[in-house]
Formats: structure tokens, sequence, C-alpha cells
């Protein structure tokens, strides 16, 4: 067990390592947490399950580049993600905004889970009128 | 017989569409947001005359095949024979975009290969290709007289994508 336990905490640190950036790229941590919170959000479309934080293909160097300046020039995090999706489509995202076509994709397990209710409701409902029917019938 | 029994049919037919759409679409090709929209600004040396600068007011005035190519691109090379074809026959002047590569490779491969570029501009940075949303050379762009990009390709271009995907578009609206 304990074996184990260690096992997972260095898996767990090995992740830290893959970082491809050599140390923090910004001085003022809270813009380095913006700045890592982004690139981690974004996919590298050369190599498309993983983000642009842990790959080193160079468009993935470039694109964190490019988003080391953005940061650096004052831009919000929103301003970023269009920016990215402006050109590469929204597919570079790897969370939908909540804008057009994707409300569908956020409300749909909304709506799913409606419609399962409303059929469980249906038959417990079904259900017991059957047993209260039963039960007055015996009676 | 008792409705209940066509509900899973009826949500087969409603799934069967959208798994057909799904599944035989090409997930590695996406649709360029760029389509429809000017050209980036950029200002960039020719890859030939360095000290020559070129923006985006070259790409402009008539048909334009932009191509996104590198030495270090596989696919690239496959091309190479066609664009070297299409060149010949004056249809249209094709621009290389030659992104992030080397200058003295990208010289020698023109001279080895034939060069089929009107112009060639020389991005090392990438700054510009990511303005245009490349991702996987080669690509190519067919920018219309106004300047606005109409089509994207991505892979190597051949006769028959040509002339299925390029011509149809610039018959239309010459």
């Amino acid at each position: 067990m304990k074996k184990l336990l260690i096992m997972l905490i260095i898996l767990f640190c090995s992740s830290i390592v893959i970082a491809i950036d050599k140390g923090p790229v910004f001085g003022d941590p809270k813009l380095q947490a913006r700045y890592e919170n982004i690139i981690s959000e974004v996919r590298c479309l050369v190599c498309q399950n993983q983000s642009i934080k842990s790959s080193n293909v160079f468009l993935a160097v470039d694109l964190r580049n490019e988003i080391k300046n953005l940061l650096s020039d004052g831009k919000s995090d929103n301003e970023i993600a269009e920016f990215l999706v402006d050109r590469y489509g929204e597919f570079v995202l790897y969370r939908p905004r909540f804008v057009g076509v994707n409300i569908i994709l956020w409300l749909a397990p909304l709506f799913f889970l409606l419609i399962g209710a409303m059929i469980i409701f249906n038959i417990v409902k079904s259900k017991t009128q059957l047993t209260t029917d039963s039960l007055t019938g015996s009676d | 017989m008792n409705i209940k029994f066509y509900i899973p049919v009826i949500i087969f037919i409603i799934m069967l569409p959208i798994f057909i759409v799904g599944l035989s679409r090409d997930k590695s090709e996406l649709p360029s947001p760029l389509i429809g929209k000017s050209v980036p600004e950029f200002t960039l040396p020719s890859l030939l005359d360095p000290a020559e600068l070129i923006n985006q007011s070259s790409l402009k005035d008539k048909f334009i095949l932009l191509n996104v190519w590198a030495t270090w691109c596989v696919g690239c090379r496959e091309e190479h024979d066609f664009l070297v074809e299409l060149s010949k026959l004056n249809i249209l002047p094709i621009i290389g975009l030659n992104w992030r590569d080397d200058r003295d490779n990208a010289l020698t491969w023109l001279n080895e290969l034939g060069n089929p570029y009107a112009l060639t501009i020389e991005d090392k940075a990438g700054r510009t290709a990511i303005n245009l949303g490349v991702y996987g050379a080669p690509e190519s762009f067919l920018i219309n007289p106004e300047g606005i990009i109409v089509y994207k390709h991505l892979g190597p271009l051949t006769t028959k994508i040509w002339e299925n995907r390029f011509m149809p578009l610039m018959g239309q609206t010459r």
C-alpha cells in the first residue's frame, strides 16, 4: 500500500517535470498562472491529443510565444481565446465557449437529464397507480 | 401494437444521419475560419532577395494561389511537381510562403526542383503562418482579386483537387 502511494506520488510529480518551458516565463506569478492555464487549454493541432503546453512541435512553441506576447500586451484571457479561434477555429480550444452552436453542446446534458427524469417519473407514477389499483381491488 | 415498441426505432433513425456524417468526415482536416476574410497584414522579406519587403497588398488584384511550404515538409516535395506544371499553364500567379525554414535549404530546393513561384515570402518566425491559421504544411489558399481568402486546402495539391475544388471557385467570381 505504502509502495503504491509512493509510486502514485512519483507519477503525479513527473507531470511537472514534463512541462516544457524551462522555468517560469513571467516574473509575475499571477501572469504566469494565467499563461499556464491558457496553454493547457489550447489544443496542439499538429498532435491533436496534446495541449500546446505539453508539446514541443514548433507550432506549439510558436503559439506559446504568441500567447506570451499577447499576455505581455495586457490582453485578457477572452481576447486571447478569440485570437486563437479567429485563426484556427473553435476546435483549438479544449473547453468550448458558451457562444453560438456551442450552447447546444453545453445544454444537451441538461436536456437529456430532464428527459430521463420525466421518463422515470412516468414509470414510477404508473407503477404506483398499478399497486394502489390492485390494492383497492383486493380490498 | 404498442407505440413504445417504435421508440427505439425512431431514436435509431434520428441517430443514423448524425453518425453517418460524423464518421465519414475527415477529422484531421479542419475548416478554416479565415475563409471569407482578407489576407492578414504582414511585412516579410522575399526569399530570393531579402532586401525586398513584401506585404499583403501584393496578394491582390487577381486570383492568387498562396502555397505554404518548407523543405522539411514531405507533402511539399510530393506536390512540387504539380506546382511546377501549374505555373507553366499561366492560370494565376503562385506565391510561396516559405514557413519556418532554412534559407539555404529553401534556395537549393528551388534551384534543383524548379521554381513555380512568382514570388516567395520568407516567414522564418512563423508569425504570418499563425495569422493564416496554418498548422500543417503544405497548405494552399486561393485568394480572390479583392484580397479575400476563398478557399483553403490542407495537404498536397493534385490535378484532381485543383480541377474539382479550385477551378470552379475562380470561374464563379470572374
